[in-house]
């Protein structure tokens, strides 16, 4: 009657099976110029699983979310995703392999709504040519209503329902993020990164953000890898966390075991290298 | 009384199972519930409906829910939610709706005295609450909840989805059929406990008001039949579930009329949805209309000058003829032209931008709206009207006739309620709506409830020349003047403060000899009015003291008591002498509390020399107050204040009563 099927799930069956690793990452080094970002850091995301990244400012957690979604190529070293060692790739490559991610500042269509914003990120689902689009009724309209099922999915998802058609310009930050979010789960990743998901945000606004994270991870399946500088929020939400320093990879392992690292306690209150 | 004998309730159904039933059979096609949901409407019909309240009930049977006892149900505005009462009715079960932003502590006391034995929970958020004070309510066996986000891993045995339950009834319903879950709820009687709804409590703990099948049946009914409610209305439900007026539009009348109730797909989004819907027959406290005229308001003045132009003549014009024409009294044809053209231009969109376009009938109660905004809503042509009621009435007391709408009433007595007025001014009344009692209290039963059925309601009023009930005040704020007069200062000090050049008012004279004020002048309007008339002042205490200003804070008082002196009962309580206060009052300072409720003991206290000189004759008082700066630091301000007399009226009921 009322039933309404689930549309939105991760990409079926790649034959990773939860707990399998889903990212290699080996011996990566990335430099731009003389300035070194990254020095040689190993690690891996498991299917499933909520990936911390964290570490004092410049140590290269952004650089390597980009070193992950293939925006930046590493000169040295290999990263095999859903067992593919990957090599140098197009934008849209990039944006088709099943990585979606969030920005640090928010980085939306400030003059379009939530709902075109989360639109736009099912862009590369859209099959219908130009001409289809064109025309409107038809296929592409049918198209564009499955689409927007998913969309409304989302929408409901992150209780953005107020929002819904509001200029996400006009928005507060916090919902800023949610929105982004919201257009990151519309390509219905395999892997989707979170850039700072919770910066700039007041308790109840984290507490909300931490919920949709955990509820993203439990209910779609979808293995996160975050960076965050909240240390409570990593503690609570991250199953491992890997810790960066000065592009040097100094800690790896539960989070626990991070939080009693003599070497990354050091690098975050600072001792004389 | 010309609406009372008429309270047909459609043959043998008296309860809501049995109003479910006839319901599926003669509007088996006709829409029951609609809720917004991944941005569009879902609708159920009736017949829809009443299958998949059987299922839910046979499912909470099956798991263990007996006649008698209590089911909680938390959360928001969820057809799914308003389902579970009908479904725990059927069983015999009572359901008792609670608050859902109420935190886990206040929740707590209300679910351990209901002594629930189940709870229907809306989302995540209300059945962690439960959880977390579980061990606290030894009675509680079941939990159900709607909306299954993030509870996938909750490994509980006593947790289901609603889902599963109507599952569970569903498979029970195949096996063996519906005649054994139909003889349950036809064996319930109409004097049966149908809901328990607690008061919010401002004044210590929370009652669990008791109210039979025939409380809100016959309560519902008559109110159907007041306003002419039939199965084709449309009401948006977005108040609390636990709060009475709820239970009543969205549920009881809803089942008995056989209308359609809306549920928003948010709160955040109520706005919304209500102009997607256009709901036929809403309910609203005046904070909501306030909010809306400020919002166009506030929009009209950024509009274009044409825009602008044309919105100041028609509502000018809607001012003059508007509320006749709705009244039905005769008004010229020219005036009905404009008045369409204004319908087109105007009024039509304006309606529109607030979903009331298809408004036939609307409420305001819980507290006095300003004469004003109530007045611009009826100037539309939009059927706004006031009523009174409490949870121990199942809400109705008195409403509004059409036709017979005053500001400042509360409207005749509702179909088969009958009203009094006790020795002391508190409003009295008894109806078939009246509760059975306070869950477990039978003191406070007695207290409220007299032998023959006369219910207190703690508010002190009167029933003026045209046969109108008024409410004044709280009883126990109303006192009297020496001469033995009647004194409510709220009543008062609220006639004053409609004028937007008041913005506060504190009246003085219970045990006094006359009644005397302090006024607060409105820095935004008195300033305004100020620079067009090229007032110069240099602070708002000079201002406060301008000749003109007092001149015309006077005019006011003067208003009000021409108004007092027309009504029998306050004639006597007219003010004698006023003065203009040079400093606003403030919460910062104690003299207000942080709800903007003054406090009187406090400032009679603080501006003793003040009261003094009002009922000593002076006309001038020197005076020095402390003040606390916004950044906490102390000062003091001093001021000589002004003290005026008022003109006062002879009582003119009794003019009119020689006539």
């Amino acid at each position: 009657m009322n039933a309404h099927d689930t549309h939105l799930h991760s990409r079926t069956d790649d034959g990773i099976a939860p707990g399998e690793t889903l990212l290699h990452v080996d011996n990566i080094s990335l430099s731009f110029g003389g300035v070194k970002a990254i020095t040689d850091v190993s690690f891996d995301i498991l299917k499933g699983e909520v990936r911390a990244i964290i570490g004092p400012n410049g140590a290269g957690k952004t650089s390597m979310l980009n070193v992950i979604n293939g925006f930046y190529h590493p000169q040295e070293g290999t990263i095999t995703f859903r067992g593919e060692e990957r090599r140098r790739m197009r934008p849209y490559q990039a944006a088709s392999s099943g990585i979606s991610r969030t920005f640090q500042n928010v980085a939306l269509f400030h003059g379009m709504t939530t709902l075109d914003n989360i639109m736009a990120g099912r862009t590369l689902k859209m099959n219908k040519n130009f001409f289809w689009q064109m025309w409107r009724y038809g296929p592409a309209l049918d198209e564009e209503i499955q689409h927007r099922e998913v969309v409304e999915e989302i929408i409901d998802f992150l209780e953005i329902e107020a929002i819904r058609k509001e200029p996400v310009g006009t928005l507060p930050y916090g919902l800023q993020k949610r929105v982004e979010l919201g257009r990151a789960l519309a390509a219905e990743p395999d892997l989707l990164l979170l850039d700072e998901p919770m910066a700039g945000m007041n308790l109840e606004e984290k507490e909300d953000m931490s919920r949709f994270i955990i509820d993203v991870n439990q209910q779609y399946g979808t293995t996160i890898a975050l960076i965050e500088h909240d240390m409570g929020v990593v503690m609570d939400l991250a199953d491992r966390v890997m810790v960066l320093d000065y592009g040097k990879k100094i800690g790896d392992g539960l989070p626990h075991e991070v939080q009693s690292n003599q070497d990354v306690i050091d690098a975050y209150l600072g001792v004389a290298h | 009384m010309a609406h009372s004998g008429n309270t047909s309730t459609n043959g043998a159904a008296s309860t809501f199972p049995q109003y479910l039933k006839l319901n599926a059979n003669r509007f088996a096609n006709r829409p029951a519930y609609r809720h917004k949901d991944f941005g569009i409407w879902q609708t159920w019909n009736w017949a829809e409906v009443h299958d998949e309240i059987r299922a839910c009930s046979m499912g909470l049977k099956a798991l263990g829910v007996k006649p008698g006892q209590k089911v909680a149900i938390i959360g928001q505005n969820r057809p799914r939610l308003y389902w579970t009462f009908c479904a725990a009715q059927a069983i015999g079960a009572v359901p008792v709706p609670v608050y859902a932003d109420s935190v886990a502590e206040e929740m707590s006391y209300v679910l351990e005295h209901a002594e629930v034995t189940a709870a229907v929970c809306q989302n995540q958020e209300q059945v962690d609450k439960v959880l977390s004070i579980k061990d606290e309510l030894k009675k509680l066996k079941l939990m159900v909840y709607d909306e299954p986000r993030g509870l996938r891993d909750y490994d509980l045995k006593f947790l289901h989805s609603i889902d599963s339950v109507q599952k569970m009834g569903r498979e029970e319903f195949e096996k063996n059929g519906e005649a054994e879950w139909v003889s349950g709820y036809e064996k319930l009687k109409g004097d049966d406990l149908a809901v328990m709804l607690y008061t919010s409590g401002t004044t210590g703990r929370p009652k669990g008001v008791m109210l039979s099948f025939d409380n809100l049946v016959k309560s519902s009914a008559n109110a159907n039949n007041f306003d002419s409610l039939d199965e084709t209305e449309e009401i948006i439900a977005y108040l609390p579930l636990a709060w009475v007026g709820d239970h009543v539009f969205s549920y009881a009348q809803s089942f008995i009329a056989g209308y359609c109730v809306c549920c928003p797909e948010s709160p955040e989004t109520a706005d919304d949805d209500r102009r997607e819907i256009a709901p036929t027959y809403f309910f609203a406290p005046p904070r909501v209309f306030e909010t809306l005229l400020t919002a166009i308001t506030v929009r009209m003045e950024d509009a274009g000058n044409t825009k602008q132009k044309m919105f100041k003549y028609f509502m000018e014009h809607a001012r003059r003829v508007g509320e006749p024409i709705l009244n039905g009294e005769s008004v010229g044809m020219w005036d009905r032209i404009l008045y369409g053209l204004g319908e087109f231009l105007v009024y039509g969109p304006l309606k529109n931008r607030m979903g009331m376009t298809k408004m036939k009938v609307g409420y305001t109660a819980g507290e006095a709206i300003g004469p004003e905004i109530f007045r611009f809503y009826r100037s539309l042509g939009l059927n706004l009207k006031q009523l009174y009621g409490q949870t121990e009435a199942a809400v109705y007391i008195s409403a509004q006739p059409d036709g017979q709408i005053r500001a400042d009433t509360v409207g005749t007595p509702s179909p088969d309620v009958e009203i009094e007025i006790a020795e002391s001014g508190e409003v009295m009344y008894r109806s078939p709506g009246v509760f059975v009692g306070y869950y477990k209290n039978d003191e406070a039963t007695k207290d409220t409830k007299t032998k023959d059925g006369w219910v207190h309601t703690g508010d002190a009023g009167f029933i003026d020349n045209e046969g109108h009930l008024r409410i004044i005040d709280r009883a126990k704020d109303v006192g009297k003047l020496t001469d033995g007069s009647l004194f409510a200062p709220k009543y008062i000090e609220n006639k004053l403060k409609f004028f937007p050049n008041v913005k506060e008012a504190v009246a003085f004279g219970d045990k006094r000899d006359k009644c005397c004020v302090f006024l607060n002048i409105d820095l935004t309007s008195v300033g305004n009015w100020a620079e067009r008339n090229n007032v110069s002042y240099a602070s708002y205490q000079e201002l406060t003291q301008h000749p003109e200003v007092i001149k015309m804070m006077g005019e006011h008082v003067r208003e009000v008591n021409e108004d007092l002196s027309t009504e029998e009962m306050m004639a006597g309580s007219q003010i004698h002498r006023f003065l203009v206060l040079h400093k606003e009052l403030d919460p910062d300072d104690g003299e207000m509390t942080r709800t903007m409720k003054v406090r009187r003991s406090f400032i009679d206290e603080r501006y003793g020399e003040l009261v003094e000189a009002l009922y000593d004759g002076s006309t001038e008082k020197f005076i020095e107050t402390e003040v606390v700066f916004e950044d906490g630091r102390k000062g003091s301000i001093s001021a000589t204040v002004a003290i005026q007399d008022a003109p006062l009226f002879a009582p003119q009921s009794m003019k009119e009563a020689a006539e």
